[in-house]
């Protein structure tokens, strides 16, 4: 009896496991692709924080509680505002924030805010605020969450020097400086896949030439680098082609890492028989490349490119940072922390940092997806 | 070995015309010659502008001739040791670079032996005791490490030892020392303040160097000689250290190559946040002002440096790595 039943388990993990393998056995790449990325946690983790921040960066104007450019001098420097669920009434389930009362102390004339116990304000969702163009399109005045009295502070991050609300500026900022991580990968990825191409599949000298270009791009210093080609761009210049001189900028030099990838596996697929066979069937050498070598190292080429973009991100918030990147009224993280550059001014106001936070957050969240991505490249590899 | 390094020292030959190639493309960016904002400058300032200076000015750099004459002007002059006139300081930018120079030189060894101290004690100890409580949270700075951006570091720290040590920090010199000349009491206070900037410039290049040394070590370990060496009695800590380590190390000379680069990188921008007398401060404001010049130079010194660092670590690891050919 309990033999059988041991049998019997042992016949059912067995169908099941030959299940399991016959799957593996027909599942396209893209399946065992994601099969073996399902598996790294991290990446899933910095995979939905990621996809969380573009939702952020997309929706901007209707998930921030304000609009950017509102400021208000008489909150300036405003401490991050504490959501309370309990007042002396008791227990209300709706989160509701305090005014403030404006203080100054008598010898050092600093500003000091308090909660002004009186004025009770209920975050709400879905409230009618601030008129906002979405998109630049369209008019509204509808935000994810707010206070009904769109008069009374509400700063959930703080404010800065001119009283603007730090969360609404964050969330603002995620639109560009997501989207330069992007736009400047891509560049990036024409540039290394054109030369690292080439540099991979006619060999020879003009390999070793774009090799020795490639190493020379490397051991150049970045960052002092960016600041000379940065500096150049003329001071007045509109916004927008400043965002798109900077993302040249950072892809001038990002493009080696693509164009390494590129090269190798252009090198190992060369030589492999589909492709001579291809050749051998009168294809061109533009339809071998595109039509047969690009589909095999697609996955790479992604995880190489989410890898990229933390780079990007870092390098725009440091330009912005020392002044040579983006600047106002353009809002980006970097432009953000340039309120913080001096020390008295981040002791008195830590909030300032905040967008920091957020870089480390981004830049975290697509390493762990990139590491996740390029271990998941290869699905066949043990 | 020296027809080894002898063939290196040709290799960087290119590599160096290339980046002074580069640094002259910067000297000319600017719109306009920079004889222009000059002139601008200087009558925006109220000064007479002297039409004989300007023409002497014009032609010492050559500037009514094409690119390439420029630039053939301009490099005779560097490989003599004149690198132009700083603009905004009002002096030659030879004059002005060396002290700096140097104090980034010495700022970006410094943080480099710190580097390889701290990340060969982690990466060692974090190998050793895989998924250990003390492997994760290392991993876990280490990611950290790799995510902040160096200035935001600064930042935090400055912040932290202002707010709850009451401490001012920044700065290469007390007061007393910033404009003695150099002596042994002035090298301790260097030394004194060297600690925050090392920590900041290193923490990403630190945490990369852990990941390798782990990794590295990692793969040894389970190699079947390890194996061998155990059965046979040899102690863990001496068959670890003898023949496991000395592999895994490896990478660290070969990664000097592009830990430098960023080194030189995050010190530049470490130092406009710290406040530091090095190369960074006045780069910046050699860029903000337009004084190309300056910052050409800059960009060439700086570059060369790295270039020469990976130089020296081709070496280091020829010497190091007997399975290397000098040929």
């Amino acid at each position: 009896m309990e033999v059988t039943k041991q049998f019997k388990k042992a016949n059912v993990s067995d169908s099941s496991k030959v299940k399991q393998a016959q799957e593996i056995y027909v599942a396209s790449q893209w399946q065992l692709i994601w099969r073996r990325f399902r598996r790294h946690r991290l990446a899933i983790a910095g995979g939905i924080v990621v996809i969380i921040f573009y939702i952020v960066a997309l929706f901007a104007e209707f998930i921030a509680p304000g609009v950017p450019t509102k400021y208000d001098v008489k909150y300036n420097y405003v401490p991050p505002t504490r959501i309370h669920f309990t007042s002396e009434d008791g227990f209300s389930l709706r989160p509701f924030v305090y005014g403030y009362r404006r203080e100054i102390d008598k010898e050092t004339l600093r500003r000091t805010y308090v909660p002004d116990r009186t004025s009770k304000h209920h975050i709400h969702f879905l409230v009618r605020g601030e008129k906002y163009k979405f998109w630049g399109l369209w008019e509204a005045d509808l935000h994810l969450f707010g206070i009904k009295d769109s008069g009374a502070p509400f700063f959930l991050l703080g404010t800065d020097r001119m009283g603007r609300d730090l969360l609404t500026r964050i969330i603002y900022g995620t639109r560009i400086s997501m989207s330069i991580g992007l736009v400047g990968v891509i560049s990036s990825f024409v540039l290394g896949v054109l030369i690292g191409g080439l540099s991979g599949y006619k060999g020879g000298i003009v390999d070793t030439g774009i090799q020795r270009l490639i190493e020379f791009v490397r051991s150049m210093p970045t960052i002092p680098l960016w600041m000379a080609l940065s500096a150049a761009l003329p001071p007045h210049w509109p916004p927008l082609r400043v965002y798109f001189g900077i993302t040249i900028i950072l892809s001038l030099i990002g493009w080696t890492s693509l164009a390494r990838v590129v090269r190798s596996k252009f090198l190992s697929l060369r030589e492999e028989d589909f492709v001579t066979a291809a050749r051998l069937d009168g294809c061109k050498e533009a339809r071998i490349i595109v039509r047969h070598m690009l589909p095999s190292f697609t996955s790479h080429m992604i995880a190489a490119m989410t890898l990229a973009i933390p780079d990007m991100v870092l390098a725009e918030t440091s330009l912005s940072f020392l002044g040579l990147g983006l600047r106002p009224p353009v809002v980006s993280w970097g432009v953000l922390l340039q309120d913080a550059q001096n020390v008295r001014t981040v002791a008195h106001s830590p909030w300032l940092l905040f967008p920091g936070l957020a870089v480390v957050l981004t830049v975290l969240s697509f390493n762990f997806l990139g590491d996740g991505l390029r271990d998941a490249a290869d699905p066949y590899a043990r | 070995m020296a027809t080894f390094v002898g063939k290196r020292l040709l290799l960087m030959l290119p590599t160096l015309i290339l980046i002074s190639l580069v640094s002259f493309v910067i000297i000319q960016l600017p719109p306009g010659d920079f004889l222009t904002s000059y002139i601008t400058q200087l009558s925006q300032s109220g000064e007479v502008v002297d039409e004989a200076m300007i023409a002497a000015l014009q032609k010492r750099y050559g500037l009514d001739r094409p690119w390439y004459a420029q630039y053939w002007l301009w490099m005779s002059r560097v490989v003599r040791g004149d690198f132009g006139q700083s603009f905004e300081w009002e002096q030659p930018v030879n004059q002005l670079i060396w002290e700096r120079l140097g104090l980034t030189v010495a700022i970006s060894a410094a943080t480099l032996v710190f580097t390889w101290i701290v990340s060969f004690t982690i990466g060692f100890y974090s190998a050793t005791h895989q998924y250990s409580i003390g492997d994760y949270f290392f991993t876990f700075l280490g990611f950290m490490g790799l995510a902040t951006p160096s200035f935001l570091l600064a930042l935090v720290l400055m912040w932290i030892a202002l707010r709850y040590f009451g401490l001012s920090v920044g700065g290469l010199f007390s007061p007393d020392y910033a404009q003695a000349p150099w002596s042994f009491a002035k090298c301790v206070d260097l030394i004194k303040h060297l600690a925050i900037p090392m920590v900041v410039i290193g923490a990403a290049g630190t945490a990369g160097s852990i990941r390798i040394l782990r990794a590295n070590l990692l793969d040894e370990l389970q190699k079947p000689y390890v194996q061998t060496a155990r059965t046979k009695g040899v102690p863990e800590f001496r068959l670890i250290l003898k023949y496991p380590v000395r592999i895994a190390l490896i990478p660290f000379a070969s990664t000097v190559g592009w830990s430098l680069p960023l080194l030189v990188s995050g010190e530049t921008i470490t130092a406009v946040v710290l406040n530091l007398p090095t190369t960074g401060p006045l780069l910046l404001g050699a860029l903000r002002s337009q004084d190309m010049y300056l910052a050409g130079t800059l960009v060439m010194f700086l570059s060369s440096l790295t270039v020469l660092g990976t130089l020296l670590s081709d070496i280091l690891l020829a010497w190091l790595d007997p399975r290397i050919r000098y040929d």
